[in-house]
C-alpha cells in the first residue's frame, strides 16, 4: 500500500472513528434511559397503513396523451347526477363543457339550471339564471356550512383533486372502487368508513357509486368500475383543461429543439476543429 | 485616463463608442477576452446559471402582470393564470420548473468550483460573492414558493420563520418582525411578494460583480495551472460563445420535458390544495433543493442549534480557500482528496434524500452522521489531507496537459 493510499484508509478511518464517537457519547452521556428511545440506530420505521393505488392505463398518459371525451363526457353526468351534492368544481364555468364536446346551446341549458344571485340596478339582490361564463355552483354556501352538513368534515373542492394528490388519477380510482367491509383488525370511528386506499384507511365519505345508480345516454352500462373511470377521466379534465395543448406544444418544441442543437454541435465542432 | 486620447471610428457604432464605451466593452469581455483552451463541458454551468436567471426575470415580471398577492385571492389568481390567460401555464410551468432547474444548474457549478479549486488564491472574492448569490437564491426561490398559497407555501413559510423563534432572548421579536404578525397570514404574503420580485435584480447585479471578478483573473481551467503564454488560451468568441450556445440546446431539451411532460413531477401535490391554517399536512417538506440543508437542521436535537448548523453549511464554504490548505488546485492531481471529493458528493445527495423521509428510526442517526461528514470535509478533510497527501505531478502549462 503506497502512502497515499495509507492516508486515505487514515482518514476514513477517523471519520468512522467520530461517527461512534459521537453515537455512545450521546447514547451514553448525554441521555438519561428514558429519552434514549428513538435514540437507537436500528430503531424501527413505522409504515402508515396505505395501499399503493391500482395503476391503470389512462388516455391521457404518455406524451401524446389525449382526454377521452366519451368517457369525460359521462363522467360529468356522474358529477353532476352523484359527487356534486357534497363537492365543489369552483374552478370550471360551463362554457368550458364545450371542449369535451357539448354544443353551445347545451351549456346554455345546463347553467340555466342553477341559480345565481345577483344585484339588480335598484341595488337589491335577486335571482338570475346562470350563463354560460358562470362557474359551476359549489353544494355549500361556504366551507363551515359545508362541515356542519358533513359530520365536521367539509368534503373538498375536487376542481384540482387530480392533481393535489400523489399518483393522482390512480388514487381516485382506487379510492372510488376500493370500498370494502372493515378488517378485524381495523377499530372504525363512528361515522367513518373502511378504505384501504385512503391515508389511514378510514374515511368520511361513505361509498359514494353504486352500480346503475346513473343511466348513461350511450348506453353504457354503469358500474362503480365505469363510473370511476369516466369520473377520472373528466377530473384530469377539470385540474388542466390545456393538458393537450401543452403536450402537444411540448412534441413540436422538442423537435425543434433537437434539430437546433444537432446544428449548434456541428457548428462547435467545426469551429473548434482550429484549435490545436 | 486622459493621456490615452481615443481616436472615433468610423460609422454609427464608431459614434456611439467614442462617447460610450459599450461596444468595446462588449469586445472586450467577449472577442478579446482570452480563454483557457481546455476548459471541459462543466464549465458552461455558468453561462447556463446565466441564462436560468434571465428566464426566471422575464417569466417572474409576465407572472406577477396577473398574480394577486392577497391570501384570499392568491391561489386563484394561481388558477386564473393557469386557465384563463393566453399561455398562462407556460409561464407558470416555465418559472416553477426554472427554479429546480437554476438550481440544478447551480449546484453542478458550485461542485464543478470545488473540484477543481476555482475558489484558490486569487480568486476568493469570485467565489465569496457566489456564495452569496446562492443564499440570495435560496431565500428568493424559499419566498415564490409562498406565493401560490398552497398547503405546502403555508406551513413550508411556517416552518422556515419559526426558525427564527428559537434564537434565544430576540427570536421571538424577530420572527413577528419578518411575519408582519403572530403567524403568516396577508402581511408575510405581501412581503414576501414585494422581495421575490426585488432578489432577483440584486442577483442580477451580484452576477455582474461575480463577472468582473472572474474577468479580472480569468477562468481557472481543469489542470488548475494557470495560463503561462498566448499559446494556452484562446478568444472566448466564437469558441466558447458555440460551446455555449451547444449547451444551452442540450439544457433546454430537459428543461422542456420537464415543463410539458413532467411540469409538476418537481413539486408537491399538496400544493394544489389551496393554505389552510387549521389543517396540517402530514408530511411537511421543502422544496427538493432544499432537502440537503433541512436534513442538517433535524439531524440535531436542539432546534436553535439546528438552524445554526444548517447556517453554518452554507457559511463554511465562505472559509473554503482557508480551509484548503493543498498548494495545487485541481482535484484531478489529488489522489487522496478526489475519494473524499466523490464521498462528500455522495453524502450531499444522501442529505437530500434523507431530507425527504420523516424523522424517524435509522433515518435519523443516518442524517446525522451525514451531517457530521458534511462538516468533517471541510473541517478535517480539506485542511490535513491538503497537507499530508502526495500529489500527482503537475503539467508545466496548459498546452503541455494531455
Amino acid at each position: 500500500m503506497n502512502d497515499n493510499a495509507k492516508l486515505t484508509v487514515k482518514f476514513f478511518g477517523l471519520f468512522i472513528a467520530c461517527a461512534l464517537g459521537l453515537y455512545f457519547f450521546s447514547y451514553y452521556v448525554m441521555l438519561d434511559a428514558k429519552e434514549r428511545k428513538g435514540w437507537f440506530v436500528f430503531d424501527p420505521i413505522s409504515h402508515e397503513h396505505v395501499k399503493e393505488p391500482m395503476e391503470m392505463d389512462w388516455s391521457f398518459d404518455g406524451i401524446f396523451g389525449k382526454y377521452d371525451r366519451q368517457s369525460a363526457q359521462r363522467g360529468y353526468q356522474v358529477y353532476k347526477e352523484v359527487c356534486a351534492s357534497c363537492h365543489g368544481l369552483r374552478l370550471i364555468s360551463f362554457r368550458q363543457l364545450q371542449d369535451l364536446g357539448f354544443s353551445e346551446a347545451e351549456t346554455k341549458a345546463l347553467a340555466a339550471e342553477y341559480n345565481y344571485d345577483s344585484i339588480n340596478d335598484d341595488g337589491d339582490i335577486e335571482d338570475r339564471p346562470g350563463n354560460p361564463s358562470d362557474r359551476f355552483k359549489s353544494p355549500f354556501a361556504n366551507a363551515k356550512a359545508a362541515a356542519a352538513m358533513n359530520n365536521g368534515k367539509a368534503p373538498p373542492d375536487l376542481s384540482l383533486m387530480v392533481k393535489a394528490r400523489p399518483n393522482g388519477a390512480n388514487y381516485i380510482y382506487s379510492l372510488l372502487t376500493g370500498y370494502e367491509s372493515a378488517p378485524a383488525h381495523a377499530e372504525l370511528q363512528p361515522g367513518l368508513n373502511f378504505n384501504p386506499y385512503f391515508p389511514g384507511e378510514q374515511i368520511a365519505m361513505a361509498a359514494p357509486l353504486q352500480a346503475g345508480q346513473v343511466e348513461y345516454m350511450d348506453g353504457t352500462e354503469a358500474t362503480v368500475g365505469q363510473m370511476s373511470q369516466d369520473v377520472v377521466n373528466f377530473l384530469q379534465w377539470t385540474a388542466e383543461p390545456d393538458m393537450e395543448k401543452r403536450k402537444r406544444m411540448g412534441i413540436k418544441i422538442m423537435i425543434l429543439l433537437s434539430v437546433m442543437t444537432i446544428f449548434f454541435y456541428a457548428a462547435k465542432v467545426r469551429i473548434w476543429a482550429r484549435v490545436k | 485616463m486622459a493621456t490615452e486620447k481615443k481616436e472615433q471610428e468610423k460609422g454609427i457604432i464608431g459614434w456611439i463608442d467614442y462617447r460610450l464605451p459599450i461596444i468595446s466593452m462588449m469586445k472586450h469581455s467577449t472577442v478579446d477576452y482570452l480563454t483557457p483552451k481546455n476548459l471541459n463541458y462543466l464549465w458552461n454551468f455558468g453561462s447556463l446559471a446565466g441564462i436560468c436567471l434571465v428566464i426566471q426575470i422575464i417569466t417572474g415580471i409576465l407572472l406577477a402582470m396577473h398574480y394577486t398577492p392577497h391570501v384570499d385571492h392568491a391561489f386563484a389568481s394561481v388558477e386564473h393564470i393557469m386557465r384563463d390567460v393566453n399561455y398562462g401555464w407556460l409561464l407558470r410551468y416555465t418559472h416553477a420548473v426554472g427554479a429546480s432547474m437554476f438550481f440544478i444548474v447551480v449546484y453542478i457549478h458550485v461542485f464543478r468550483g470545488l473540484y477543481y479549486g476555482s475558489y484558490k488564491s486569487p480568486r476568493e472574492i469570485l467565489w465569496w460573492i457566489g456564495v452569496i448569490i446562492m443564499l440570495a437564491m435560496m431565500a428568493t426561490a424559499f419566498m415564490g414558493y409562498v406565493l401560490p398559497w398552497g398547503q405546502m407555501s403555508f406551513w413550508g413559510a411556517t416552518v422556515i420563520t419559526n426558525f427564527f423563534d428559537t434564537i434565544p432572548l430576540i427570536g421571538e421579536d424577530i420572527a413577528v418582525w419578518l411575519k408582519g404578525g403572530f403567524s403568516i397570514d396577508n402581511p408575510t404574503l405581501n412581503r414576501f411578494f414585494a422581495l421575490h420580485y426585488l432578489l432577483p435584480f440584486v442577483i442580477f447585479g451580484l452576477v455582474f460583480l461575480h463577472l468582473m471578478a472572474l474577468h479580472t483573473h480569468g477562468s481557472n481551467n481543469p489542470t488548475g495551472v494557470e495560463i503561462k503564454t498566448k499559446k494556452d488560451t484562446i478568444p472566448f468568441h466564437p469558441y466558447y460563445t458555440i460551446k455555449d450556445v451547444f449547451g444551452f440546446g442540450v439544457f433546454f431539451l430537459i428543461f422542456s420535458y420537464f415543463i410539458f411532460f413532467a411540469p409538476n413531477y418537481l413539486g408537491h401535490p399538496d400544493n394544489y390544495i389551496e393554505a389552510d391554517p387549521l389543517v396540517t399536512p402530514s408530511h411537511i417538506v421543502p422544496e427538493w433543493y432544499f432537502l440537503p440543508f433541512y436534513a442538517i437542521l433535524r439531524a440535531i436535537p436542539n432546534a436553535f442549534l439546528g438552524v445554526v448548523a444548517m447556517f453554518a453549511s452554507i457559511a463554511i464554504l465562505l472559509f473554503i480557500p482557508w480551509l484548503d490548505r493543498s498548494k495545487v488546485r485541481s482535484t484531478k492531481y489529488r489522489p487522496v482528496y478526489k475519494s473524499f471529493f466523490w464521498l462528500f458528493v455522495f453524502d450531499c445527495l444522501f442529505l437530500g434524500w434523507i431530507g425527504g423521509m420523516p424523522a424517524e428510526g435509522w433515518y435519523i442517526w443516518a442524517g446525522r452522521f451525514a451531517t457530521l461528514y458534511y462538516f468533517f470535509h471541510f473541517l478535517v478533510i480539506m485542511p490535513m489531507v491538503g497537507k499530508l497527501e502526495k500529489t500527482s505531478p503537475l503539467p508545466d502549462s496548459i498546452s503541455e496537459a494531455k
